[in-house]
């Protein structure tokens, strides 16, 4: 007994050692090699639109390629399970989402990891405002009538979203539950098909990602009624904000942020997290990000410690909301 | 009309800058390339030609990107003649009849009136883009979850037609692909379903790695079986141009393969896909003698190459119009618009009208230029079947490997077109078709989600599928198709042609 836990311990210390030594002489020449970013969803996305403009600027200060490996499937779990169990050396990080370091938890039960234990932060990346949208022909004109045609409405009412654990399921699913309405949920694969049946009157209201229904609001072919930000968009200068329409529990965000699998050495988090720093901090790759809708994160917001609030208070929103909604699909 | 000509003639004028013209032939080139490399497809190529974009003005990006995508569709069907592999669900039709005239010598026939009638396809769709795509995207807006789910029965009624063996056989093919696309997580409930527990199976099996596993590795199987009739494809190479009489006997085909494939096109909802096998079926049972087809007909090449190319085309419709993205690759286009700094949506056309008429304009170039790269690529291609079998094999077999993987970067996808290989053989070996289960895979999947959300709108109420008018007529229209494939007379003949098979 004795001999074989000192063994063990012995090994331990001496591979924590190793390990020690290994990073120092990693940090000095971090990165040499090209650098992976998982993007847990298909490309083309919201999230690879934002994982590709960052990984643009962290390629220039790092000296390396960041390129992007897009994992799919199971909601963005697949993607960051396989990520989280690379080894932490900085060449692999993953491009986190809302749905994969909020939602997950309390959507799949066989989740391998744990979003606020599994990952050492690296920092937000940008944040895509909640828009609640709905056919143009619907009759209310503000957001109160509006809520209140819903509520009135029920079952009779129908609810798009873009599949369980999607952002618009969770943020829809969050609106009902605030609101206390219970309309029928109709099901998309994916946001694409759900905006064409909401253009074409099949299908009531949703809410989603600004980047997603943009243009479409403005192009008239569906009508907007509040955003759910502190404030309002410059995409979207005529759109409300939740609080202004009377609405102030509904504020919500779809984020994005940069992981990197638990265990990181010090002086590899560090570099990654300026990186990371720098290219939010370039104007070119801000306004990009202003022009599609999101918003780059406030000094305050960025950082490893600020993210990992965000993630723990965001298991904690979403957990009894969609757990509730999960039971109420009749499962 | 003079707004048409104007509008077109700003599109020229932005697609035949130097820059913009080097950029339509490099996409084009490239996707190409890739289409002919089996696996690996344009979603994979764009995505990982995306960066390299960055520094490029947007419209020259975008026309490249288009241009890969429609070169992709293209070089696809190269493969599905030659070595019977379809890189995407639109070429499967063309591996039954391209491949057998491969088979008989006569791959370049096939390959030259692939390329013609895909030109020909384009050249009418983009005109119809220009002049029609504003209102044609009312069509889309007629069509709800009721009318797609009688577009897919339709199609599955298609499917029995492709068949050329037995009804009974492909009715039970048709069904296991259905029934395969069943597999992965509930759309609705999140539940997984029929996966056993491996979280691989949870988002289902994807296309191209049944297809690849039944056709290509299938494929593969069957030739080591029996080497002496890949010699006959080598001994016979024949003319390397369709010849004047083909010409004729092709046209008509092309005619109707490219209307067929343009309306299909616009509809948002993935109905580019049926395409290709609408029109397989209807040249099929317009022809005189259907017992040609499945055995190097060409009119079952030129058919459904037209309709592949128009709906490739027509597909772009949705996107500029509505910005909705009927299909994967589309969705990737509209991440590169948006990266770009343009937002696909009602907007584009009138905000960007450079981006519009010119990627207009450019399809129109990117398909000659498709025409003019593929037409001397022919002998090339032709002459690859020389090749001997024994270093052909491990090559196909490589690059389906390789490009399974760079679609999700998952080794179990790789093990399962091994799987579906060994499926697929015996399958061939005891006299089943690969096709109509494939059709069955693609349409499956499509019909149950039309169907749960037809009723989750209708509350339950099955009237709904025949109030319409679209759904009831498309309805009426398969149970016709259908009872004519059942009856005995046609059976019969059916049945003949199996056994003289």
């Amino acid at each position: 007994m004795t001999t074989t836990f000192t063994r063990r311990a012995l090994g331990a210390l001496g591979l924590a050692a190793t390990v020690g030594l290994a990073g120092q002489a990693a940090a000095e020449t971090f990165p040499q090699r090209p650098i992976t970013m998982v993007v847990p969803f298909a490309a083309g996305g919201p999230t690879d639109i934002v994982a590709r403009l960052v990984a643009e600027q962290m390629s220039r200060s790092l000296g390396q390629q960041v390129v992007i490996e897009n994992v799919s499937g199971a909601g963005g779990t697949t993607g960051i399970t396989r990520a989280a169990q690379a080894s932490p050396d900085g060449y692999t990080i993953m491009m986190g989402h809302m749905g994969t370091h909020g939602a997950a938890p309390a959507l799949f039960k066989g989740l391998k990891y744990d979003p606020a234990k599994s990952f050492d932060p690296i920092g937000m990346a940008a944040g895509t405002p909640i828009v609640i949208v709905a056919k143009k022909d619907f009759p209310a004109a503000d957001l109160k009538a509006f809520v209140e045609a819903v509520k009135a409405g029920g079952p009779k009412v129908n609810q798009a979203h873009a599949g369980v654990g999607s952002v618009s399921h969770s943020t829809g699913v969050l609106f009902d539950s605030i609101i206390g309405a219970k309309p029928t949920l109709v099901v998309y694969r994916g946001t694409g098909p759900a905006l064409n049946d909401l253009m074409a009157n099949q299908v009531d209201f949703m809410t989603d990602q600004i980047v997603n229904v943009a243009t479409q609001i403005t192009g008239g072919t569906i009508k907007a009624y509040a955003i759910a930000t502190a404030e309002r968009s410059p995409a979207l200068p005529d759109v409300p904000t939740t609080k202004e329409a009377g609405l102030p529990g509904y504020e919500v965000s779809a984020w994005n942020a940069v992981f990197a699998p638990k265990g990181l050495p010090q002086d590899v988090a560090k570099k990654l997290q300026d990186a990371l720093a720098s290219a939010l901090a370039d104007a070119g790759t801000k306004k990009r990000i202003l022009d599609l809708g999101g918003t780059v994160p406030s000094t305050a917001e960025q950082g490893p410690k600020a993210l990992q609030a965000l993630v723990e208070s965001e298991v904690a929103r979403w957990t009894p909301v969609l757990r509730a909604a999960v039971d109420a699909s009749g499962q | 009309m003079t707004d048409l000509l104007a509008n077109l003639g700003l599109g020229f004028s932005v697609a035949l800058s130097l820059q913009n013209l080097g950029l339509c032939f490099l996409g084009c080139l490239v996707g190409t390339l890739i289409g002919v490399l089996p696996g690996v497809g344009p979603i994979a190529t764009i995505a990982m030609l995306l960066p390299i974009t960055f520094g490029l003005d947007p419209v020259g990006a975008l026309i490249m990107l288009a241009g890969i995508y429609y070169g992709a569709q293209y070089g696809g069907s190269t493969t599905a003649i030659l070595v019977n592999i379809p890189g995407e669900a639109t070429s499967v039709v063309t591996t039954l009849d391209g491949h057998q005239m491969a088979r008989q010598g006569r791959a370049g026939i096939a390959l030259g009136i692939a390329a013609m009638g895909s030109f020909f396809a384009g050249t009418v769709a983009t005109l119809l883009i220009a002049a029609l795509g504003a209102p044609l995207t009312g069509l889309a807006m007629v069509f709800g979850p009721a009318e797609y789910f009688a577009l897919m029965v339709m199609g599955l009624v298609f499917a029995v037609v492709l068949a050329r063996g037995s009804v009974l056989k492909a009715v039970a093919m048709i069904l296991v692909g259905v029934l395969l696309a069943s597999v992965g997580t509930d759309l609705e409930t999140g539940q997984e379903r029929m996966t056993f527990g491996l979280s691989f199976l949870s988002d289902g099996v994807d296309f191209s790695v049944l297809a690849m596993g039944l056709f290509g590795v299938a494929e593969i199987l069957r030739n080591l079986d029996q080497t002496e009739t890949r010699d006959v494809v080598r001994q016979q190479i024949g003319r390397l141009l369709p010849s004047r009489a083909d010409l004729k006997q092709a046209a008509p085909s092309v005619l109707r393969g490219t209307a067929i494939g343009s309306i299909l096109g616009i509809l948002p909802g993935n109905g580019a896909v049926l395409g290709p096998f609408a029109s397989y079926a209807i040249e099929k049972r317009i022809a005189r003698d259907p017992s040609r087809f499945g055995r190097g007909a060409i009119e079952g090449v030129a058919g459904p190459e037209s309709a592949n190319n128009a709906g490739s085309q027509t597909s772009f419709i949705p996107l500029l119009t509505l910005g909705i993205p009927p299909n994967a690759v589309m969705a990737l286009m509209v991440g590169a618009m948006t990266i770009h700094g343009i937002i696909p949506g009602p907007g584009v056309m009138t905000k960007n009208p450079n981006l519009f008429w010119g990627m207009i304009a450019s399809m129109w170039i990117g398909n000659l230029m498709l025409l003019i790269i593929n037409l001397p690529l022919v002998g090339l291609w032709v002459r690859l079947l020389k090749v001997p079998y024994r270093l052909m094999f491990p090559a196909i077999l490589m690059f389906c490997s390789i490009g399974i993987y760079s679609i999700n970067s998952l080794p179990t996808d790789v093990m399962l077109i091994a799987f579906f290989g060994l499926l697929g053989y015996g399958l061939i070996k005891l006299g089943f078709e690969p096709a109509p289960m494939l059709l069955g895979f693609v349409l499956g999947r499509l019909m149950e989600e039309y169907l749960r959300r037809s009723l989750t709108l209708s509350r339950g109420d099955p009237m709904v599928f025949f109030e319409r008018p679209v759904t009831a007529v498309l309805l009426v229209i398969s149970v016709v198709m259908l009872v004519a494939a059942l009856t005995p007379a046609l059976r019969k003949s059916r049945d003949e042609v199996f056994t003289e098979a």
